[in-house]
């Protein structure tokens, strides 16, 4: 049984690790804006064709 | 580029290739597209250079209008003065330099496409990103390639010029936006599943099983979980405690303190001296949930600003004239006696003389009054009027900070230093009873135990206080009036912050303001009965009224259009009464009964303002004027009149009362001729004599009354245009469902107090187990988390179904740009 407290150690370890990830990512300014990242990865990287489907709405 | 357009070429309409508006003027045929204006062609031609034509391809016709876009090639020199630059810059070193932007012009995906590739524009520009949201761009780019003026011209270019206001010279750079409380929430959220997660074996003694080894070290590890959770996430309610304390004031935060205190030191106190479980666990959950509703109840309209003052109104530069050359300089620069140079659709930015014959000035924000205002040769022309028609010299009278328009704003009585809180709200005015109540119950269960047993005593006590922290208590306050928020922002009713639900359920005293609030002058209707008039008649009524700066006179001005005005000798205005003047040798009269020398006849019921006109004595007809009133607007004035008292205020002549009294019945008092100042002091006479106030307003002239009141909604047509600081923005089609905002506004209320007492029974029961010295820690954490969770659920579903009822979750409100 004595293999818990290892156990519980790397818990432990791993749990603060996202902790960790959580407050980089929050300080880095990732949750500041949640709407644009949203339409940006919709843009063709490369849109040379002509066809590229129109986004259906304008929100003008 | 070759054939690209699938537009629809109807035969009557065309629409722009890059905006998408008819093109009912001209049609520009370029590249085989239809474009409505030079502008518009101009910005598809850089585009096309620069292959970047996806931008018509993600959305249909994404650009802007390009007509109206002024193209003096010098407007943006300022841009080169380097305290400017220092000012409006994020960052910037040797090399580079980053600036974000407010674009006001981003509406869709073609908008981010574009903006996000300028770097493909020009060579020097390495960075650009949209936050759609806030409508910002930020942009980095090398300083020695493109200046930020070339920059600014560049996207200007593309029909994407940023806004750059005075306020972006004179406040400093927002700090970045404070993050604490999430990572307080972050940090009590992972010490609390961990202390969960160790403290589940003593739930079921399996604790008991794995050994007095793992007990302790789970206790121990309980202890060092528990310590950020006191010594950081729970930092903000021992200070609040605190300041309260020192006022002497007990609110909410103060039994939450003493609860969390009790709990930490209690079962410091059984783990290490006991070498029992504790109540950490419970600690770390009461914190996480009590976070948890702060941050939902924080949550606010981050977009809107509500504090705006002048300085976001004004432009930041100004095109001075020297020796009849023009430089462009930032507006702090500016100095009495320059000769300024202002153009169509500018503002003036200082209180100066206009060394022009004539101008027509918009003061619509200054005083409420939407027609514009003709000034003279020689008159003062105040700062913050908008120039209509060709552009005009002033000489600078006074410094912009110094201008009648800072002095309205800066007036030492309309700045609202934060007023007492009369009307407390619910939760503080409870828990000073509460915490007396609580303590006595502990001390009571203390001393009465301490004749039998003292140890039992001390657990009494501590239990008492452990077990009515009043974590369910202080989270239906901020659950119910986040979601109550959340609903006025889907139905065009925008708050400062969560308080403001509570004073406005108070509210037993309504003010309005008259012009732009309860009338909307784009709606004045104007008729005109008597005899045809010529087109010389017209042209000499033309000049007669634009001698004028009466509001009616306005209105008749807007009325007859755009003709020309015929010569007039001997002008002039009898105050009060209307307007004289001389024609080919005859007398024109336009204006009251009494200077016609008629009497108003009885027979024909007020319908707004009467207007004579008069030529030689002999009557020619009568324009018959009506402000236009808001849809709706008498049955909303009904709908309240039978709970609240009402008055209106305004600005103008009382010459519109007998049909106001017509429209909105005698519950409503009416104040004419109100100064900024005035306006003002009426509510604060309302307010000595204890009402509570809603002040309902628009313009800069209401600016103090809508501080003065418990509550000022500012009225507006455009949400992101600019409106005075205020506690609540409303959208002015809405204006009419202003007695369901309110109703609703009472039944959160009363949501909140029906959640008060599910968790006083909460309270109670935990009490009676508490004083008898029955409570564990499982039951503690079971209690806890269990009262909290069912009080946020009930407010939640309640608020939601009364929402419904109410129709508050109609479709949101959509056509704002």
């Amino acid at each position: 049984m004595e293999v818990i407290f290892v156990l519980i150690g790397v818990s432990l370890v791993m749990a603060g690790g996202f902790l960790w990830l959580f407050f980089k990512a929050v300080k880095s300014g990732q949750y500041d804006d949640q709407h644009t990242p949203a339409m940006r990865i919709l843009f063709d990287q490369k849109a040379k064709n002509k066809t590229i489907k129109k986004t259906p709405k304008k929100t003008k | 580029m070759e054939k690209t357009s699938t537009r629809f070429h109807d035969e009557t309409r065309t629409t722009c290739f890059h905006c998408g508006e008819l093109c009912d003027e001209e049609i520009i045929l370029h590249d085989d597209k239809d474009f409505c204006c030079t502008g518009c062609k101009t910005v598809y031609e850089v585009l096309n250079e620069n292959d970047l034509c996806d931008y018509y391809d993600i959305s249909d016709s994404p650009g802007s209008n390009q007509k109206k876009e002024n193209n003096r090639f010098n407007r943006f020199d300022y841009l080169d003065d380097p305290e400017v630059l220092d000012n409006l810059v994020d960052f910037k070193d040797e090399k580079n330099i980053h600036v974000t932007f407010y674009v006001p012009l981003i509406h869709c995906a073609s908008c981010i496409w574009l903006l996000e590739n300028l770097h493909r524009l020009h060579e020097g520009i390495f960075y650009s990103r949209v936050d759609f949201i806030n409508k910002k761009v930020q942009v980095k780019f090398s300083r020695e390639k493109i200046g930020l003026k070339h920059l600014v011209s560049l996207m200007a270019g593309i029909g994407y010029e940023p806004q750059i206001h005075l306020s972006d010279m004179v406040h400093p750079k927002k700090p970045a936006v404070d993050r604490k409380l999430i990572y307080k929430l972050a940090v009590a959220g992972f010490c609390f599943g961990n202390m969960m997660f160790f403290s589940l074996p003593e739930y079921f003694s399996e604790a008991e099983l794995l050994g007095d080894g793992f007990r302790e070290l789970f206790h121990y590890l309980n202890v060092l979980l528990a310590l950020p959770v006191v010594f950081y996430s729970a930092t903000d309610y021992f200070r609040n405690a605190w300041m309260s304390l020192k006022n002497k004031s007990v609110s909410m935060e103060v039994p939450i303190a003493i609860g969390i205190v009790t709990l930490f030191l209690y079962s410091l106190y059984e783990i290490f001296v006991m070498g029992r479980e504790g109540y950490l666990d419970t600690m770390g959950g009461l914190l996480f949930f009590l976070l948890v509703g702060k941050w939902y109840q924080q949550k606010t309209f981050d977009t809107l600003s509500f504090d705006r003052d002048y300085t976001s109104y004004f432009p930041i530069a100004v095109s001075r004239m020297v020796k009849d050359r023009e430089e462009v300089i930032p507006l702090t620069k500016i100095q009495v006696g320059d000769r300024i140079s202002v153009r169509n659709e500018e503002l003036v930015p200082a209180d100066s003389k206009l060394l022009d014959e004539a101008a027509l000035i918009d003061y619509s924000f200054v005083t409420g009054e939407e027609v514009p205002v003709r000034v003279r040769k020689g008159a003062l022309v105040y700062a913050g009027g908008r120039l209509k028609g060709s552009s005009v010299q002033l000489l600078v009278q006074k410094s912009p900070s110094q201008g009648y328009l800072t002095d309205l704003w800066n007036q030492e009585t309309f700045n609202k230093e934060d007023q007492e809180d009369s009307l407390a709200s619910l939760a503080t005015r409870i828990s000073g009873k509460f915490t007396l109540t609580v303590l006595l119950i502990a001390f009571g269960a203390l001393f009465y135990w301490s004749f039998y047993d003292l140890p039992m005593g001390v657990r009494a006590f501590t239990a008492v206080l452990i077990i009515t922290c009043p974590c369910a208590l202080a989270m239906s306050t901020p659950f119910t009036l986040g979601n109550v928020m959340r609903s006025f922002g889907k139905r065009g009713f925008f708050l400062k912050n969560s308080q403001v639900i509570e004073k406005l359920a108070m509210v037993d005293t309504l003010v309005f303001d008259k012009t732009g609030t309860l009338t909307s002058p784009s709606k004045a209707k104007i008729h005109y009965e008597g005899e045809a008039l010529s087109e010389e008649t017209l042209s000499v009524l033309k000049a007669l009224v634009n001698h004028s700066i009466h509001p009616l006179s306005n209105r008749i001005n807007r009325w007859l259009g755009d003709i020309p005005a015929a010569m007039l000798a001997q002008a002039e205005e009898v105050p009060g009464k209307g307007l004289k003047a001389i024609y080919k040798s005859q007398n024109v009269f336009l204006g009251a009964a009494s200077i016609s020398g008629m009497n108003d006849e009885l027979g024909t019921k007020s319908r707004g303002n009467k207007v004579h006109l008069l030529i030689e004595g002999v009557h020619l007809g009568t324009f018959y004027i009506e402000s236009g009133m808001r849809e709706g607007m008498a049955e909303m004035i009904q709908a309240l009149g039978k709970s609240h008292s009402l008055h209106l205020l305004s600005g103008d002549q009382d010459h519109e009362r007998p049909y106001l009294e017509e429209k909105f019945g005698p519950g409503m008092h009416m104040h004419f001729q109100q100064s900024p100042k005035d306006k003002l002091n009426q509510i604060h006479r309302l307010r000595e004599e204890g009402k509570q106030v809603l002040m309902v307003g628009d313009g800069l002239n209401d600016s103090g009354a809508l501080k003065a009141g418990q509550v000022g909604i500012a009225v507006t047509e455009n949400i992101s245009h600019f409106s005075p600081a205020s506690d609540a923005l409303l959208d002015g089609e809405k204006l009419r469902y202003l007695p369901a905002y309110i109703e609703f506004a009472r039944l959160g209320r009363r949501i909140i107090k029906s959640s008060f007492g599910l968790s006083f029974t909460y309270n109670g029961l935990g009490v009676f187990f508490a004083v008898q010295g029955l409570i564990s820690p499982v039951f503690c954490a079971i209690l806890m988390p269990a009262s909290s969770i069912s009080v946020v659920l009930f407010t939640t579903l309640a608020t939601n179904y009364f929402a419904r009822q109410k129709g508050m979750n109609e479709k949101p409100t959509s056509g704002w740009k």
